[in-house]
């Protein structure tokens, strides 16, 4: 009855959201009176990976193919299969994210596995197994539950805070028979968008600019605001269409959906299909000169005034406070 | 190449969200149904262009839905496509829509199955990569291109921090997003011709659910917006520490 989470990594490093997955596996094993198995596929260091014991992973099994290295949804989809097949476990947590939405629903169809995709809450075991998600882009919750026996869960990134504890998980190989066919996409080139900037989707923090910013010529102070934070950088639709940012950083109903801590909203309206991907973010800061903006309506906080004054003043605020915490 | 584009139902994006019987159903009183918008501007034009450009002989639409989703398959059809498929049932659970589709599409020798990144009513993102499982198909998620030739597909998919460009064989499956195509509207011609194309409605497998929906629920209203001036953004920077906790 073990639960099988999947224990993402990229060339090496575990990132945060992974341990929060392993973590959210393994606080769900305890209250069902059963242990989490953390696996990993493709080219990794034992060292690495027996510290996902610290997040509760009871052990992990390492599938060291290295034609894994890269996502390739059958070809996950059998060895996480294998695994649960091994362990005869009934529930198999993923992230909800490029990975876990091109390999969950796999398995969850070749299991029968009801699946729940991105969940928000650990599942509620005294109505059933109940999970808390989003829907209707951040608009509304609902809480579904898996009534088959076979159960998948994909987990909103970013959803519960994360503690290191104690511990190393001993790592064992696993051996999975693949065949040409789980290989069947080839990745011919990769495209990274810039090499140390944080990716927006995993973002904590995300300072973003719209039309009313007036320029390319005025995302200085943005990347400015942004640095002193430590956060990552999104723009509203007409930003990314006039070319005055990358498309990547678009965000909104057409553009990518983010759930970040803190999303600080400069010179952007507000309008309806730009909330429609960030309205999940935690705390909302909206800088606009216009007090009747609708985005103040969906604030936390907001100030009022002209974005170029404001925005070197508050990071210059923030540099403050980051100094003072130092000292 | 045969295609099939699955078309999916949603309330557009400015409806008002309510729930009814006891939370339990979203309330569809007053709520204008669309297209969903990735499936509209992205599956089904890039289906289109490729019938257009010579590598498709046939582009054919499914949906899984009763008899009030008629209007919407037609806009589709008016966009474009031969004919339209309505497999006569409705579900939450995308299990049941996807082994739906399976059962139909198995024996009609599909080589390009193209669905949406995501439903913007329950934003799963899932039923294209379980197709994929159940007609043993390969897939790829989250495409902004993609181009045929001699039965390979060369895809850009985005990944984390960055975009990768994948080749797979037929048969295939792709969840669609920006990037793919240009949207179309619908012009006179084609809104009288889907009136005069085959919508052939098929009796449902009668799949079982796997996860059922308890109840839904609004999020807390903000409790209002609380403001600063540009003379004291030092306090906004200690409420986001020491109230709100995300610095
Ligand atoms: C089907 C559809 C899908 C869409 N998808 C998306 C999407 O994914 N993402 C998205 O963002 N949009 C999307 N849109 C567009 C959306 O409706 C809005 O048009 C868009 O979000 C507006 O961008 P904006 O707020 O940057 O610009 P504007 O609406 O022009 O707003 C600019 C704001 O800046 C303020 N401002 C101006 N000067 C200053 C200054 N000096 N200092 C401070 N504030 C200032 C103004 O008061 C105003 O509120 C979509 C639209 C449709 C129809
Ligand atoms: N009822 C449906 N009928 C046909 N296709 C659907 C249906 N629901 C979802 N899809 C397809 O699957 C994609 C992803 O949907 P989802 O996994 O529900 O977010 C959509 O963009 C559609 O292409």
């Amino acid at each position: 009855m073990s639960i099988i989470v999947l224990a993402e990594h990229s060339q090496n490093t575990f990132k945060k959201k992974t341990f929060e997955a392993v973590q959210y596996a393994a606080t769900l094993a305890q209250s069902m009176g059963t242990s989490a198995t953390a696996l990993v596929l493709g080219s990794a260091d034992e060292s690495a990976m027996q510290q996902l014991g610290a997040y509760g992973a009871q052990k992990v099994w390492h599938v060291a193919d290295s034609r894994l290295d890269n996502l390739n949804s059958r070809a996950y989809t059998k060895a996480i299969a294998t695994a649960v097949e091994k362990a005869g476990a009934a529930i198999v947590i993923t992230l909800h994210d490029v990975t876990g939405k091109a390999v969950a629903p796999r398995l969850a169809a070749r299991l029968k596995a009801g699946l729940v995709a991105g969940a928000i809450s650990q599942p509620d075991l005294s109505k059933g197994f109940v999970i808390k998600k989003s829907v209707f882009s951040g608009k509304a919750f609902s809480h579904i539950n898996i009534t088959s026996d076979k159960k998948v869960v994909t987990l909103m990134p970013n959803s519960f805070p994360v503690k290191k504890g104690e511990g190393t998980a001993a790592v064992e190989k696993l051996e999975v028979a693949f065949d040409d066919k789980d290989f069947g996409v080839q990745v011919k080139e990769v495209k990274a968008v810039s090499g140390d900037s944080i990716p927006l989707p995993e973002a904590e923090l995300v300072v973003s600019g719209g039309r009313g910013m007036k320029g390319p010529e005025n995302w200085g102070v943005l990347e400015n605001l942004a640095q002193s934070l430590g956060a990552a950088l999104a723009c509203s639709r007409p930003v990314a269409d006039s070319h005055w940012r990358p498309h990547h950083e678009h965000v909104g109903q057409t553009g990518g959906t983010i759930r970040p801590n803190l999303y600080i909203a400069v010179g952007i309206s507000g309008a309806i299909q730009h909330l429609a991907g960030v309205n999940s973010s935690k705390t909302i800061v909206v800088i606009n000169k216009d007090p009747e903006a609708p985005f103040f309506k969906a604030a936390d906080y907001g100030v009022i005034g002209d974005a170029l004054e404001i925005v070197p003043k508050l990071t210059e605020a923030v540099k403050k406070f980051k100094a003072e915490q130092a000292g | 190449m045969k295609i099939l584009v699955c078309i999916s139902q949603v309330p557009d994006t400015t409806s008002k969200i309510a729930f009814s019987d006891n939370n339990t159903s979203f309330s569809t009183a007053g709520v204008t149904m669309i297209i969903n918008p990735y499936d509209e501007w992205y599956s089904l034009v890039r289906a289109l262009e490729l019938k257009e450009g010579g590598q498709a002989a046939a582009v054919h639409l499914i949906t899984v839905g009763k008899a009030d989703t008629e209007p919407v398959i037609r806009k589709a059809l008016a966009i474009g496509g031969d004919e339209a498929i309505r497999i006569d049932t409705d579900s939450n659970d995308p299990y049941v829509i996807a082994a739906e589709i399976a059962a139909y599409a198995q024996n009609e020798g599909y080589d390009l199955v193209l669905c949406g990144k995501e439903t913007i009513d329950y934003n799963n993102g899932v039923v294209g990569a379980m197709l994929a499982e159940m007609l043993d198909m390969n897939y790829v998620g989250f495409a902004s291109k993609l181009d045929i030739a001699g039965g390979v597909a060369t895809i850009h998919r985005e990944i984390e921090g960055g975009e990768e460009v994948d080749s797979a064989t037929l048969p295939l499956v792709v969840s669609c997003q920006k990037g793919m195509a240009e949207a179309r509207i619908p012009n006179m011609r084609g809104i009288m011709a889907a009136r005069t194309k085959p919508l052939k409605i098929v009796a449902p497998a009668a799949i079982q659910p796997l996860t059922a929906i308890d109840s839904f629920e609004m999020p807390p209203a903000k409790t209002g917006v609380k403001m600063f001036t540009i003379d004291n953004l030092n306090e906004l920077v200690s409420a986001l520490h020491n109230e709100a906790k995300v610095i």
